[in-house]
């Protein structure tokens, strides 16, 4: 079964750690500016959502991509850009409705996750728990799970009201 | 791109407009490595002897850690230094969220604020540009509303702050700098010096980043350190309940400050324990580069202050506007909470000033004249909601005396009052009633900035660990009991200035010997320093560097005037036994001849005299004997 990353963004603590430490293996540097994951912030609201590569099973950055720089790794299931032939035209980035792909502040050239080969590093580094690499049905037993909880949260509250 | 060694310094005259950057040379960082290391090192070469703490001449601080920005531990901390106008001594206070880490990734790691611009001014940097700008038109504003008004004033969502809000504009004397929603740099009035400079607000983009030595070897062991925190259970406590969990603990034992100090446990408060955050809870948050997350996101929904969002409330906030005071209503907590965050007030300060207040009124002190008529009682919810409000824009005859503090207003109350006021050097204690626990105790009366709970706490004296342990960590015999005075001198000269390392390199104190002495501590910093920068600097050498730290900020309050009977409690940890409280709490009280034993051998922890003056031979080897020096 295919590992996916999977975000769950109510459990994220807006700490972006994912964002350090990603910087820190891609670039060796630490910049979150040059991070392939970026935690989007409503500050004042509190809202916080990872925006990351999602790696779409229709690529719309592959099909867009004149060069052919797009495809997907099979080892690892990532849609990867092949930095030898990308010509930093930047479609991809304009055109992912999820803003993965991202350009890159320094070279001016495209970016984005690649799963780190299969090891993703900033899965290790979130303790919420709101990234997490994980085949498809356990991604799928943690949203039905999500789903229930707030279910059952209604339910309690529609007994309370009754009694 | 840049390493991490070439970090700046910038210094900003906001009388001239003139600014200046320079690099901070490695023997600096040897000597004091970064945040309030080197910020210590500045104010006692920058500020002159008792120059008065709210004119130009005071000079601001802020200071990135030298690990700002890695992936562990919080490593987000910003130290804000100067003269405090609070207590006249070392001001010096620490803030988490995402400014330290922005401003290092701008290239600074240290920014210096001279002089007084002639109206409101912001600080803007972008990188390496930075400039004065104009604020008039957020004076006036709260902390948030002005962070919003000058994110789209240049069109950048990110843009971090450093900023205070109405209480530092009216000077109150313990107004503080806060950075996001929550975070404040809340002791010594740093808030108020920031305003009497007209300095609103210190906004910061950076993208720049920097290099660090070690890269891969360095995220590997993060994750190692990660791992080491999160595998506590005081961690897993922490992320899910926040310091709020700390409440039910200490006053079930009897060891929380209560209706000002008149009793140390409050009952029927079932609604100001921690559990309660749930109804209100939408999540947790963490600083930068945290793995503990330990405050909730909250929204209270109803109420006439409703509806709103916020972040927190800590366990400072249950004893200031909890137990102190005695209210019991756990919206009363998120509601002062708001405000106090809103306003820029730090709500330590303002709960302990107000529950003092309430006693010298109960007292017969206090009089209707200088309340303007209010009577103040016990539990009166409402009463303490309008004194921050009035605390903070000085607004009413008790609202401006209050503001004072504690010494300024007692010399309008009448000398009476500083009796009843709970409070070293000048600055309130928290709720923590430590009549029970030596060690805390000598921890706030001999803490460089005046009572205080973060310079040298070892609150793992409270979990009867076993002293082989304690005694191996330490390196001196330690009683297990938290109420023994045997070895306590020593386990707080050693948490002083481990806590003095750990602000120098920017962590948090949460994630190193805080709660637990199995935390990340010397021989980890070591490692993350030499990964980091490459700088080799053995725990040995760590420890010399807590101890200059603490040394020149001790030369610092000795130059104005501080000395050994500065170093002491109110007179009632000495006379008034715990009323009530678990059996090994009840009818404690602090031995004043074991006190001052105590206090001796302290002082010959860091080998300063028996007056605490550091002498000639130990600034030589601790090299301060040419401060101030004026390297930087």
């Amino acid at each position: 079964m295919q590992h996916i990353l999977f975000v769950d963004p109510e459990k994220c603590s807006g700490c972006r750690k994912c964002e350090t430490a990603c910087s820190l293996h891609h670039e060796k540097t630490i910049n979150p500016a040059l991070a392939r994951i970026h935690v989007a912030k409503w500050e004042t609201s509190g809202l916080y959502l990872p925006i990351v590569c999602l790696h779409c099973e229709s690529p719309i950055c592959e099909t867009i991509c004149p060069v052919k720089a797009i495809s997907r790794d099979q080892k690892t299931g990532a849609v990867v850009i092949d930095s030898n032939t990308c010509v930093g035209c930047r479609l991809c980035a304009i055109y992912c409705p999820f803003a993965g792909s991202r350009i890159n502040a320094k070279t001016g050239k495209p970016v984005k996750c690649n799963l780190c080969d299969g090891d993703p590093t900033c899965i290790k580094f979130c303790e919420p728990k709101a990234l997490q690499y994980v085949d498809a049905t356990a991604a799928n037993l943690i949203k039905s799970k999500n789903a229930a909880n707030r279910f059952q949260e209604l339910m309690e509250k529609l007994i309370t009201v009754k009694s | 791109m840049e390493l991490v060694m070439k970090r700046k310094i910038a210094y900003v005259n906001l009388t001239t407009g003139q600014i200046t950057k320079k690099v901070i040379p490695r023997e600096m960082r040897m000597l004091y490595l970064g945040g309030r290391g080197i910020n210590s090192y500045l104010r006692y070469n920058l500020i002159e002897p008792k120059i008065d703490p709210i004119s130009p001449e005071n000079v601001l601080f802020f200071g990135a850690g030298l690990l700002g920005g890695i992936p562990c531990m919080g490593s987000a901390r910003t130290d804000v230094a100067g003269k405090s106008p609070l207590t006249n001594a070392v001001g010096s206070t620490n803030m988490g969220g995402f400014f330290a880490t922005e401003l290092r990734q701008a290239g600074f790691d240290h920014l210096v604020f001279m002089g007084r611009a002639s109206k409101p001014v912001y600080l803007s940097i972008n990188n390496d540009d930075i400039q004065i700008k104009d604020a008039t038109h957020v004076w006036g504003k709260d902390t948030v509303e002005t962070q919003n008004i000058i994110r789209a004033d240049n069109s950048d969502e990110e843009i971090k702050f450093a900023l205070i809000g109405q209480a530092g504009e009216h000077l109150v004397r313990y107004a503080n700098v806060m950075t996001g929603i929550k975070n404040s740099a809340g002791r010594t009035g740093m808030g108020c010096l920031m305003g009497s400079k007209n300095l609103k607000a210190v906004a910061v983009r950076g993208t720049d980043g920097y290099e660090v030595a070690h890269p891969d070897e360095l995220l590997e062991y993060c994750k190692e350190i990660d791992d080491m925190i999160t595998s506590t259970k005081w961690a897993k406590a922490s992320g899910r309940w926040g310091t709020l969990i700390i409440f039910n603990n200490t006053n079930t034992s009897g060891l929380l400050r209560t209706k000002n100090f008149q009793l140390n446990s409050m009952q029927d408060c079932k609604d100001l324990e921690a559990e309660n955050i749930d109804r209100y809870s939408v999540g947790v948050a963490g600083c930068n580069n945290c793995s503990v997350h330990c405050r909730h996101r909250y929204v209270l929904k109803e109420g006439p202050y409703a509806p709103f969002y916020d972040e927190g409330p800590e366990y400072t906030t249950q004893g200031a506007f909890g137990s102190e005071v005695n209210c019991k209503s756990f919206e009363t907590l998120l509601v002062t909470n708001h405000l106090v965050n809103r306003y820029g007030l730090d709500t330590l300060e303002a709960g302990s000033l107000i529950a003092w207040a309430i006693e010298l009124y109960e007292k017969g002190i206090l009089t209707d004249k200088l309340t303007d008529g209010r009577r103040l009682e016990w539990g009166d919810d409402q009463l303490v909601l309008d004194l921050i409000r009035q605390i903070s824009f000085r607004e009413g005859t008790l609202g401006n005396l209050l503001a004072e503090g504690c010494v300024r207003a007692a010399e309008q109350i009448g000398p009476e009052a500083l009796k009843y006021s709970i409070d070293v050097k000048g600055m309130q204690n928290l709720q923590s009633d430590e009549r029970a626990t030596p060690s805390l105790a000598l921890g706030i009366a001999t803490s460089t900035r005046g009572s205080d709970h973060l310079r040298g706490r070892p609150a793992y004296d409270l979990y009867g660990l076993p002293e082989e342990a304690l005694e191996a960590v330490v390196g001196g015999p330690q009683s297990s009991d938290y109420t023994s005075y045997v070895g306590k001198s020593r386990l707080v000269w050693h948490q002083e200035i481990l806590y003095a390392v750990t602000d120098a390199i920017g962590t948090c104190k949460f994630q190193t010997r805080f709660l637990g002495f199995n935390m990340p501590n010397w021989d980890e910093f070591s490692k993350l320093i030499y990964l980091t920068t490459d700088m080799q600097i053995s725990k040995a050498q760590l420890m010399e560097i807590g101890t200059r730290i603490y040394t020149i900020e001790r030369l610092f309050n000795n130059r104005e005037g501080f000395t050994r009977k500065d170093d002491t409690l109110n007179e009632r940890y000495f006379t008034e036994p715990n009323p009530i409280g678990l059996p090994r709490t009840r009818g404690r009280y602090i031995d004043r001849e074991q006190f001052e034993k105590m206090l001796d051998e302290y002082y010959a922890q860091y080998k300063w005299d028996e007056n605490g003056v550091p002498t000639p031979e130990t600034l030589k080897n601790l090299k301060l004997d040419k401060e101030p020096s004026h390297i930087l």
